[in-house]
């Protein structure tokens, strides 16, 4: 079996070819479109590492099958800074630490852009929390990434008002 | 994994069309593709249902229902404003489930569709009745805690994981399934098995149908006010329920007119106990009431000693739940969906 796909990976048009129906998203990004920054850890929906945003919204690259996205939008950690400047999440993310060994973090911040974009936590620390719950660190880095959550949200929300005024 | 044919069909004839024997939908993937991965499900062919025109609408009817189509995702349907508005232990339930990522690829049908998390019905090596009928089971004689305290058979003792289950089983939602032969409707009570002596047959869906939506009646929605599901759990986000209760009050002038109560995670299925509801109809919210009600709902439960204390968790679980519906509905979403621990009240919905 050979099917082809068309998808938006970070902002640009990619026409892929799928020989195996088997392919997970995950395994696609990773294995055959070099973009290893989105990680593996459990390959069974349980960790967060392997988040991304499928048109908008987060979601494990893990359980999908690559097969059934012909269409949609990718956005992985390697699409969201533009150029030298960094994404309000990445730059919070080290300021505030979120982060010791780093294995965690691109599925922590593509999950923390996610959540923003749902609008339900605010910067409310239990809601980041709660929001956060399905990635999990390791290294226990929790207390830096909802303080880097909350800043990004702040400075998001911040922002947009500005550009509306 | 084992090889197999993927197909996405783009209507509903074609994918009927697409049925064979042996094959699986495929809704978002979050169970599916984990089982196959596992060696625990292995189709032939998996038949892709998000092409489907139709599947992802949420209608309000003229008469106060809902229908809710089988692949609306489960963060959207919690995240309805009208739906959260008229059904808020529903999207309670379904926002105490899994995580963000996961809800938001989840359906509904798949969620209904979901399978055990029993640890030797995922653990290929294991003898499992439900896996490969007449194996025998490996969970019977072992300390797994997500083991049935309800209608349990010898041949298999899991329990249904579900949490949006619970508050349907309450509400007396209505399953729409289509197959060859046409539509029909199979009420909540009805859809899931006890295992008897086949735990392999797990609902009341036959070969090649699929969920196409799912119905909440207007008569639900007058619990809006008094609602509440409460899950009790391993650590405070993203786990399966140990425990869970869904708790549905209609009051007048303080007293309760109606009650509805299911049990999660304490059976196949949801549990729910005509006994115990009746019991509440009458008289002003009352702790020893409740009490009371949770014992009837419990009624017949059995578990090995080791496991004694769940019977005892159920219940405290399902009385605590009814009093906070009995308090009321919070006006928001608490920020710990359906937990025992932060702020649990504040201001309350009156809808
Ligand atoms: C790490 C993790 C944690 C989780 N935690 C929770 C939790 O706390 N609470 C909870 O309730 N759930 C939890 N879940 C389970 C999750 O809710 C389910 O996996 C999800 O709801 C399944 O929906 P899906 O669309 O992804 O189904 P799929 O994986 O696509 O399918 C599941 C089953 O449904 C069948 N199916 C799909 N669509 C249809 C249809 N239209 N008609 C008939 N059959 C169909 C499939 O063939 C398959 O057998 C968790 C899952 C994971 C991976
Ligand atoms: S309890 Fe049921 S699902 Fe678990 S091992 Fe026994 S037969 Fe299998
Ligand atoms: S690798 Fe996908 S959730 Fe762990
Ligand atoms: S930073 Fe090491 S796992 Fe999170």
């Amino acid at each position: 079996m050979s099917l082809f796909i068309s998808l938006t990976l970070n902002g640009e048009a990619r026409d892929v070819s799928i020989d195996d129906p088997r392919v997970t998203l995950l395994d696609l990004l990773r294995e055959r479109l070099a973009l290893p920054g989105t990680k593996k850890g459990c390959d069974r929906g349980q960790c967060g590492a392997c988040t991304v945003l499928v048109n908008g919204r987060r979601a494990n690259a893990c359980l999908m099958l690559a097969a059934g996205l012909d269409g949609a939008q990718i956005t992985t950690i390697e699409g969201l800074a533009r150029g030298e400047d960094l994404h309000p999440v990445q730059a919070a993310f080290i300021e505030h630490d979120g982060f010791q060994c780093g294995y965690c973090t691109p599925g922590q911040i593509m999950s923390a852009v996610g959540l923003i974009a749902e609008g339900d936590a605010g910067s409310d620390p239990e809601r980041i929390r709660e929001g956060m719950s399905g990635n999990i660190c390791r290294c226990g880095a929790y207390h830096g990434i909802t303080l880097a959550v909350q800043e990004a949200s702040r400075r998001m929300a911040a922002k947009e008002e500005g550009d509306a005024a | 994994m084992k090889h197999f044919d993927y197909v996405q069909p783009k209507t509903m004839d074609e994918a009927l069309a697409s049925w064979e024997p042996g094959a699986s939908w495929l809704g978002g993937g979050t169970n599916l593709v984990d089982l196959m991965k596992l060696g625990v499900t292995q189709p032939q062919r998996v038949i892709d249902l998000t092409r489907i025109p139709d599947l992802g609408e949420i209608t309000f009817q003229q008469d106060g229902s809902v229908r809710i189509g089988a692949m609306v995702s489960n963060a959207a349907l919690a995240r309805h404003a009208g739906f959260a508005q008229h059904f808020p232990m529903v999207a309670e339930a379904l926002l105490s489930g899994a995580s963000g990522q996961l809800r938001n690829m989840a359906t509904v049908a798949g969620n209904l569709m979901q399978r055990t998390r029993c640890a030797y019905f995922q653990e290929e090596t294991a003898a499992c009745n439900r896996r490969t009928p007449g194996a025998g089971c490996d969970a019977r004689d072992s300390d797994e805690e997500l083991r049935a305290l309800l209608g349990a058979s010898p041949a298999c003792v899991a329990t249904n994981p579900s949490d949006f289950c619970v508050p349907l089983a309450a509400l007396e939602a209505q399953v729409e399934v289509r197959g060859v032969n046409g539509t029909r409707e199979i009420p909540f009570a009805d859809f899931h098995l006890l295992p008897g002596d086949q735990p392999e047959r797990e609902t009341a869906l036959e070969e090649g149908e699929l969920i196409i939506a799912l119905h909440l009646s207007a008569a639900a929605a007058g619990f809006a006010r008094h609602a509440r599901y409460l899950k009790v759990r391993d650590r405070t986000s993203f786990a399966f329920a140990t425990t869970a209760a869904a708790a549905a009050l209609r009051m007048e002038d303080g007293i309760i007119t109606e009650g509805r109560l299911a049990l999660g995670a304490v059976a196949a299925r949801p549990w729910r106990v005509a006994e115990a509801e009746a019991l509440l109809v009458g008289h002003a919210p009352d702790a020893a009431l409740f009490g009371r009600a949770a014992e009837a709902a419990m009624a017949g439960a059995e578990a090995p000693a080791h496991l004694e204390w769940k019977i005892d968790l159920a219940r405290r679980t399902a009385a605590r739940a009814l009093a906070m519906a009995a308090v009321g509905t919070p006006a928001r979403m608490p920020a710990l969906p359906a937990s025992p621990f932060g702020q649990q009240n504040g201001d309350l919905a009156h809808v």
